[in-house]
């Protein structure tokens, strides 16, 4: 319940960052818009990878409901994978965007994009973080299943995260200005 | 996650007494903190008791601190063309004023009473996460302290409460005070945050067995509330902030009208933060006295649901309301409309409560306890503040008082005369079943008088000074212009100096109170058990309370439990008649103790990943290696938080045959 509560909360904190967002994305120079600068096929990759590390943080949540730690590690390992290829990702895109010339300060555009998939980006790294940590924990545990409770948790938390990516996927890149 | 007690074991089931269990094996990177004497067993502490009295001593002392600030712009104040401060330094006075009150006095102090009070209003052992409870303590501490050394490096911020943009950018505030207001407050955010997850899972999971929603403390109802609107106003600020952050220190130009932004967008997040606020603010005033007047009237809450649902109604209105701070801004007629009769509609429910409290003590067997006083100075002068208030709801007419001293008195009739009366009012309430002493009464009523009179003398004038248009956050009046006669505005500010100073002797009468009830050489007498003749949970057990509270868990058969246990309706006469004291119902009680309770372990982490925090907010200013020193500590805190057991020393326990007991820490889970 508390991971509820939390995740209503960070609605609220996704919701401010998502209008600043709206409010500033017409804000930057012609030829420096997200029109221009997006590379919408690469994103989509990157997003569908996102989205298979939720199908497998599932397997990982069932395999942890039938106390097979051993499976449960692969999928959580699989899943940070999945994770740590996005934010790579992100990473390589943020880094093609500033060789194009959009730094975090040149407009309003660019500041609010970055903040937003930012802010995005720490989440993910944040969950790939519970991950490894949820791998540590059970392989310390001597019961098998022990941490089931806390797989689904950490589960939801990623869930949220994919479908807030989805939400941000659609209204800055395919969206068009 | 922690585990708040454990079934009991046969197996352990040895001795009579219940056996506390004290974890004595290393695990993980740090050994447990163990000692139960002395500071580390307050520093390293996860009781909720604890927590709450710490957090009550910080909060004093902020308060103290915010007093000071607020005396000094009084004496500016207090004469013509005064040069007590620099227009300057007078900037970072009412800035500082205004932040310490709000969150690093009536918040933590609120928090004090809801951490120490909820889970034994509920009948609970301590709260749903006890280490995440210390760590929103330390949160709360090293926020407020990162936020004051401002002064000392270079000046604290000078924007204002509300810090709008762009005044408040690095051009027209050029010291690093915003940048230290804004991270300190994203610290103390993030205590806001958890505090208020760990409540809400506490209040609706951890009742006594009988206790349904509807037989729940009216306290912890309001308590319940503001943790809603905190879990949810609390990241919009947070967003604000961050964008803030990014403008002063990343070069971002989020409020930076020159490069096409829209400084309309600061304010919109901050007052949909801000107007949720001022409701975080006074409802546990609202909840506390709604505890005290059915005692000293000895009778029940009127209207119990009323009041229950007009706090639940005000926490959702609440959210609706929080353009009216932006009338002035040219919203547009329609929008100005629209948040002018949402506005006015929330003095419904908050008029449904002052009738309630009206008819609580109407026809009552009223007791004027000083705790009883403050409760009654909450009703009358919250009324004259929701008054003042409901004028600014007419759009036009707050046209008028944007910015006047006008404002300055309503928000000062609703935060003093319903947050702070109520405090005090919860202090002499509780003091005994805090500390096990009574506060002197005499010395309470001196209080009580001359923080009444004091804050009518204050902000009373402000009214008057403030329809005449003197405008807040000016820092000096001249004789040539204030005017004539009884509207003379040299004469009001000269009325409200003193009455700041009143003020301040009623505090120190206060803290004088409190020295004498504790000095070593003190005759006070232990408290009864039950002084007030009270009806909830929290006075069924000792005082102050044992470690684990109770020594039974109490099972819940009725609202007013506690007085429903010490009276009954004579079914003959129909008079209601006392069948057993307090006394005896903890004797009872203590007779079928629990056989084995087991109560969460100190921890090292929650201080340390606390204190991590502000060395990461020096390092976004000053050096930027220190984010990363800061970063480091803190991702070493979490994995070391993560992989520390709930309770160290597995050997206390059976191993859990099929999972089932290592669950019983996740029995939170929605």
């Amino acid at each position: 319940m508390a991971m509820w509560l939390f995740l209503g909360s960070e609605c609220l904190l996704f919701g401010g960052l998502i209008s600043t967002y709206m409010l500033y994305r017409g804000r930057h120079p012609a030829d420096l818009g997200p029109d221009q600068i997006f590379d919408i096929p690469f994103t989509s990759v990157s997003s569908f990878v996102l989205l298979m590390s939720s199908l497998t943080m599932v397997l990982a949540v069932s395999a942890a409901a039938q106390k097979d730690d051993r499976r449960t590690n692969l999928w959580l390992t699989v899943t940070a994978l999945l994770g740590a290829t996005f934010v790579g990702g992100q990473v390589y895109e943020f880094t093609s965007f500033y060789r194009e010339g959009l730094g975090f300060t040149s407009s309003l555009f660019s500041s609010s994009f970055y903040t937003l998939t930012g802010f995005h980006g720490v989440h993910v790294t944040v969950g790939i973080i519970m991950l490894m940590a949820l791998v540590g924990i059970n392989k310390r545990s001597s019961v098998p299943g022990d941490k089931a409770e806390v797989v689904e948790l950490v589960g939801l938390y990623w869930h949220f995260v994919d479908v807030v990516w989805i939400i941000i996927f659609t209204l800055v890149y395919l969206i068009p200005s | 996650m922690a585990i708040i007690e454990r079934p009991s074991t046969p197996a352990l089931a040895g001795s009579g007494a219940p056996a506390v269990v004290t974890p004595s094996q290393a695990y993980g990177v740090l050994k447990r903190p163990v000692s139960t004497t002395g500071w580390r067993s307050w520093v390293f502490t996860v009781d909720h008791k604890k927590l709450g009295i710490m957090y009550g001593v910080v909060a004093m002392f902020f308060f103290l601190v915010g007093g000071v600030e607020a005396l000094l712009i009084r004496l500016q104040l207090a004469g013509p063309e005064g040069t007590v401060l620099s227009a300057g330094l007078y900037n970072e006075m009412f800035t500082m004023h205004a932040t310490t009150m709000v969150f690093l006095f009536v918040m933590p102090m609120a928090a004090a009473f809801a951490n120490y009070l909820v889970p034994l209003q509920i009948g609970a052992r301590d709260v749903a996460f006890p280490r995440i409870n210390a760590f929103g303590f330390w949160c709360f501490l090293a926020g407020g302290l990162f936020l004051n050394t401002s002064w000392l490096l270079g000046g604290a911020a000078d924007g204002g409460w509300f810090m709008y943009q762009p005044n408040a950018n690095a051009l027209f505030s050029p010291s690093h005070g915003v940048d230290f207001w804004g991270l300190g407050l994203q610290i103390t955010g993030i205590a806001s945050l958890t505090g208020a997850i760990n409540l809400i899972v506490t209040i609706l999971n951890m009742r006594a067995p009988g206790m349904t929603l509807m037989k729940m403390p009216i306290f912890t109802w309001m308590i319940l509330v503001i943790q809603f609107l905190l879990v949810f106003a609390i990241p919009v600020i947070t967003v604000a902030l961050f964008l803030l952050m990014f403008q002063r220190e990343f070069g971002a130009t989020f409020f930076d009208v020159s490069a096409g932004a829209d400084p309309l967008l600061w304010q919109h997040l901050f007052w949909i933060f801000g107007h949720p606020e001022v409701y975080i603010l006074v409802l546990p005033g609202f909840g506390i006295v709604s505890e005290v007047l059915p005692v000293f009237s000895r009778k029940p809450l009127f209207g119990y649901r009323f009041v229950v649902f007009s706090g639940a109604a005000i926490g959702f209105v609440g959210w609706g309301v929080w353009a009216h701070h932006m009338f002035a801004s040219g919203l547009g007629p329609v929008s100005v409309a629209v948040f002018s009769v949402a506005t006015m509609l929330i003095a419904i429910p908050t008029g449904v409560k002052i009738v309630n409290w009206t008819l609580t003590m109407w026809g009552g067997k009223i007791w004027f306890t000083t705790s009883m006083l403050f409760a009654i100075g909450l009703v009358v002068e919250f009324t004259i503040g929701g008054l003042s208030g409901v004028t600014h709801a007419v759009a036009p007419s707050d046209t008028q008082q944007t910015d006047t001293y006008y404002i300055v008195a309503h928000f000062h009739y609703t935060i003093f005369g319903g947050a702070v009366l109520g405090l005090f009012a919860g202090f002499y309430y509780w003091w005994p079943k805090m500390f096990g002493k009574m506060l002197s009464e005499r010395l309470g009523k001196w209080n009580f008088w001359l923080m009444i009179i004091g804050m009518n003398l204050t902000f009373g004038p402000m009214h008057i000074i403030g329809l005449q248009g003197q405008p807040r956050r000016m820092m000096n009046w001249t004789e040539a212009r204030a005017g004539e006669g009884f509207f003379n505005l040299g004469f009001w500010n000269r009325v409200a100096s003193v009455g700041s100073f009143v003020i301040a002797i009623g505090v120190a009468v206060f803290l004088l109170n409190v020295w004498q009830t504790h000095k070593k050489s003190s005759k006070t007498p232990k408290a009864p058990l039950d002084p007030w003749d009270a009806r909830s949970l929290e006075w069924m057990t000792a005082s102050p309370p044992k470690e684990h509270n109770f020594d039974a868990i109490p099972t819940v058969h009725a609202l007013d439990e506690f007085f429903h246990r010490k009276y009954e309706v004579d079914h003959d006469t129909g008079e209601v008649r006392k069948v057993a004291t307090g006394e005896e119902i903890l004797a009872a009680e203590e007779a079928k103790a629990d056989k084995h309770i087991h109560l969460p372990s100190p921890s090292y982490w929650p201080i340390i990943l606390a204190f991590a925090l502000p060395l990461m907010g020096y390092g976004v200013i000053y050096n930027r290696l220190l984010i990363v020193a800061g970063g480091l500590v803190v991702l070493l805190a979490m994995f070391g938080w993560a992989l520390e057991p709930s309770v160290a020393d597995d050997s206390d326990y059976d191993p859990p045959a099929d999972g089932g007991g290592s669950n019983k820490e996740l029995a939170t889970i929605g």
